[in-house]
């Protein structure tokens, strides 16, 4: 099955740059309706009013953490099968357990590169 | 009731002072001339200790010295999320012309593009790090204020206590990026959920 790239995609970040970085890099692989938020509790309420193809989140936010967005996000009853990327900084063993076992569908480690982000998506959403 | 730490500090020189005199008060050999000379070196060191801290100005690296350098930190991190936007919104512009004047030199222009906007994720990069030491230097702070408020109250001892990690839940597992001989890396974190399902 063909992945369509028209999906909402939605990005979630506290650093400004890391949204517009992701948001281009998005664009380059051909995905246009990209939405931002800036910490879990926004992106949640977003999920209120539209549908997600896919979520790339970052993990260390205030005052929602991307944990707790991922948790929110998995307890939804229309919303909960969302591929959920977790980009983020935290490398410890124990960060990806537990966001494994919230339900994450795959995890980058931050810096990463544009090969990668699109490897990542493929094995979320299919080939593209 | 929580006891104040000047009380602990108090509490735990008085604990000292008594051992000593027990051990020595033990020995029948021992004059009280000596326990006395003792207690006196014991209080001498205490009180030389107290001046020498109190000469470094200890009440500058709290007031002054590290809120400059958090602010400095600070602004490193302003800093170089503008400069970061600044060079963003060349590869926005650049990109356009690549609109322009189409392939193969479009996808050449793209590319280099996008190394450009990779290698801008250092702003986030150094900036989370950078508010890890700003947090270090804030709990060497309370640790000075906690030593200068015993001080203050002339209180001849100083506090030994090791900083406890008391985050909880999710709090705890954050920990901002890892120095390089720590962290694992991407593949480590493939093999590790491909090894979860």
């Amino acid at each position: 099955m063909s992945v369509d790239k028209n999906m909402n995609v939605l990005i979630v970040d506290d650093y400004k740059t890391m949204l517009r970085i992701i948001g281009n890099l998005l664009k380059q692989l051909g995905f246009t309706n990209v939405d931002e938020a800036t910490d879990g509790s926004m992106a949640l309420n977003m999920f209120k009013e539209k549908k997600y193809g896919l979520v790339i989140s970052d993990w260390n936010m205030e005052p929602m953490s991307g944990l707790d967005l991922l948790k929110g996000v998995r307890s939804l009853p229309a919303n909960n099968n969302v591929p959920f990327i977790m980009v983020t900084a935290e490398s410890k063993t124990e960060n990806v357990i537990i966001a494994k076992q919230a339900g994450v569908s795959n995890y980058i480690v931050k810096p990463f590169n544009a090969d990668t982000l699109k490897a990542k998506m493929s094995s979320v959403l299919g080939e593209f | 009731m929580n006891t104040p730490k000047s009380d602990i500090g108090r509490d735990q020189v008085v604990k000292i002072i008594n051992s000593v005199i027990e051990k020595v008060g033990a020995a029948e050999d021992v004059s009280r001339e000596h326990i006395y000379q003792e207690l006196k070196e014991l209080h001498d060191l205490i009180e030389e200790t107290r001046k020498e801290i109190s000469a470094s100005r200890a009440s500058d690296i709290s007031g002054t010295h590290i809120p400059d350098a958090t602010d400095e930190l600070d602004e490193v991190i302003a800093a170089t999320e503008v400069a970061t936007g600044t060079i963003m919104d060349s590869c926005d512009a650049i990109s356009s012309y690549g609109d322009k004047i189409g392939s193969p030199h479009k996808d050449i222009l793209l590319n280099e593009v996008t190394k450009i906007l990779e290698a801008c994720s250092f702003q986030d990069i150094t900036g989370q790090r950078i508010n890890k030491v700003v947090k270090s230097i804030k709990q060497i702070d309370e640790k000075i204020n906690r030593l200068m408020s015993v001080l203050e109250d002339k209180i001849p001892g100083l506090p030994n206590s090791v900083l406890q990690d008391t985050r909880q839940g999710d709090a705890k597992l954050l920990n901002g990026p890892q120095m390089p001989d720590k962290a694992i890396s991407q593949s480590d974190i493939d093999k590790l959920l491909a090894d979860l399902f």
